[in-house]
């Protein structure tokens, strides 16, 4: 069973990264072509994703959209899972399964409704239409950590801070917000690095305008392969893994994930 | 919070903004596709106003079930590769130490969280002619000459899993996680091997989740947009493909929301099944 478990394993791992490992090749390419075995070592690839102005500011762009949208996105999570937490609202369930809904139904069917409610409102093309569509597509994410880590404060804190004469406002502030702050920073982080990575959204909403990074990619393959292409997915695929690392040092990513506290305590010990 | 009280003013105005958001960018939209979805078009990529069951009609046409029957296949058919692939992995993930299981676990977040487009385009360096696999296999000296494995069905299928594969591990994990490790040892100090284990023990216990991470892989698959438009041909475009190019190149917007609304009321149905499994799992481990 060991050895079969090393086996799966190495295939899984294998499966995931083997086609980041070959791009990483094709990245450093000192060739304008697609070579096997590469030729020649290069880092030209990478600077021409700066240098040239046109990937340049798809970056810009994409940067710019997924920290809007990832900002927007917490500001409608946050009060709603407080919210649906703290008071008895009979219409709790149907009102977070709206929050969630964007999220779990094909991306398509958002984008397309993004982009007929923005032509009625003849307001095309621009920036802002990508930011609010993708803050509530993934308002979804943040919702889910802020009601976990709602679920799993400890009820005595704020009763006692009301207690002692705080009110709501002053609770919030001092307690349950200091709280909730892990929940929060993860799940802009995990709507940040979607939002950067998200294309037929963008694409249905302001795509002939707005060209972000997974669209210019997109377009680039079209017209051909450019190494560029390599060099800004190697560079992607680096942000999310540091993303998600930051979030397993700093946060609980078993736990998030739905671990069974019990049993990582065991884990812990080493069975 | 062991009191809750019903919402106050405040209450109701720490609500407002959310919902008020969520009605605005979200409910709206969807109302405006389902009134478009009857609209009539305007050749030229314009539409008006109107209540004609035509788009709805067009939803019969030969075109539409094929794209539709299509989508729904491989969507299948990877939904099941990736469990089955997925199911052993995340059971052998969660043996592991801490440390190990961290460690493979950010490697498959950061799977997830990659663009479409660049895994798309990763298997097309990988199955293409230039410098893939055949390439390997030629520097190698297995074969005599590179060749080109995608655009095609396999390749899409493939593509397809390769996103598929880490949401079927975090739809596993939690359960496989949570079981009780006491009666798999139990199992096997009563005498059976390991794999009679797995297979009498393991999968039967956790069944519920399999259905319900399939179920949930398979709506995400059948909404799937860029794999299929870079690995496979025209007729390996699955349905969201379809959508987005009749709404932007062929610009009939009414007919892309008629089809937009039959693939939402298909994901709903689905998941409404996930949440009755779910539903009967907890009610299950409840009554014992």
């Amino acid at each position: 069973m060991r050895a079969l478990r090393l086996v799966v394993t190495v295939i899984v791992v294998g499966f995931l990264l083997g086609p980041l490992l070959v791009v990483a090749v094709v990245s450093i390419n000192e060739n304008r072509y697609m070579d096997f075995p590469p030729q020649g070592f290069s880092l030209e690839w990478y600077g021409q994703m700066f240098a040239d102005p046109a990937w340049r500011a798809a970056i810009v762009r994409s940067l710019i959209i997924a920290t809007a949208s990832a900002t927007l996105a917490v500001s409608i999570a946050l009060p709603l899972a407080y919210a649906l937490r703290s008071y008895r609202i009979r219409l709790a369930p149907l009102l977070y399964a709206l929050g969630i809904l964007p999220f779990m139904l094909p991306p398509i069917i958002s984008a397309l409704g993004a982009q007929i409610f923005w032509n009625a409102t003849n307001h095309i093309g621009r920036i802002e239409n990508v930011i609010v569509a993708h803050a509530v597509f993934f308002s979804t994410l943040p919702l889910v950590t802020i009601s976990l880590a709602m679920e799993a404060m400890d009820p005595h804190l704020p009763e006692a801070a009301r207690t002692m004469g705080a009110d709501q406002r002053t609770t919030f502030r001092t307690i349950t917000l200091p709280l909730l702050i892990p929940s929060m920073v993860t799940g802009f982080a995990a709507a940040f690095v979607l939002s950067l990575n998200e294309y037929i959204i963008a694409f249905l909403v302001a795509g002939f305008s707005v060209e972000t990074l997974p669209i210019k990619i997109f377009n680039s393959l079209r017209y051909g392969f450019t190494p560029t292409i390599a060099a800004v997915s190697v560079a992607f695929i680096l942000i999310a893994a540091t993303v998600f690392t930051l979030f397993a040092v700093f946060g609980n990513l078993l736990r998030f994930l739905g671990a069974d506290p019990a049993v990582l305590e065991r884990a812990e010990r080493g069975r | 919070m062991s009191e809750r009280s019903t919402p106050d003013a405040r209450g109701w105005g720490v609500l407002a903004y959310p919902v008020a958001m969520l009605a605005v960018f979200f409910l709206g939209p969807f109302l405006i596709m389902l009134a478009t979805s009857f609209y009539h078009r305007i050749p030229g990529g314009f539409y008006e106003p109107a209540f004609e069951l035509d788009n709805w009609k067009r939803l019969g046409s030969d075109l539409f079930v094929d794209r539709a029957m299509f989508s729904i296949r491989v969507s299948l058919l990877a939904g099941i590769v990736g469990i089955v692939v997925a199911f052993p992995f995340t059971y052998f993930l969660t043996s592991m130490r801490r440390r190990w299981q961290v460690t493979l676990l950010v490697v498959v977040l950061s799977a997830l969280s990659l663009s479409e487009v660049i895994i798309g385009f990763t298997w097309s360096v990988i199955l293409g002619r230039a410098a893939g696999i055949s390439n390997i296999l030629v520097w190698l000296g297995l074969m005599d000459e590179s060749e080109a494995y995608a655009p095609g069905f396999w390749a899409v299928l493939l593509g397809l899993v390769a996103i598929a594969f880490p949401y079927c591990v975090l739809a596993i994990y939690p359960s496989l996680s949570r079981l009780d490790r006491e009666v798999t040892e139990a199992a096997q100090t009563l005498g059976a091997s390991p794999w009679r284990t797995f297979w009498t023990v393991v999968v039967p216990v956790t069944r519920p989740t399999i259905v319900a991470g399939f179920l949930l892989v398979f709506v995400f698959t059948l909404g799937s947009y860029l794999i299929s438009a870079i690995l496979g041909r025209p007729e390996h475009w699955t349905l969201s493909v379809f959508i987005s190019d009749q709404a932007s190149f062929n610009a009939n917007v009414p007919f892309a929301a008629a089809m937009a609304l039959f693939l939402t009321v298909v994901s709903l149905v689905i998941v409404a099944i996930v949440l009755w499994f779910e539903r009967r799992a907890t009610a299950r481990a409840r009554g014992n």
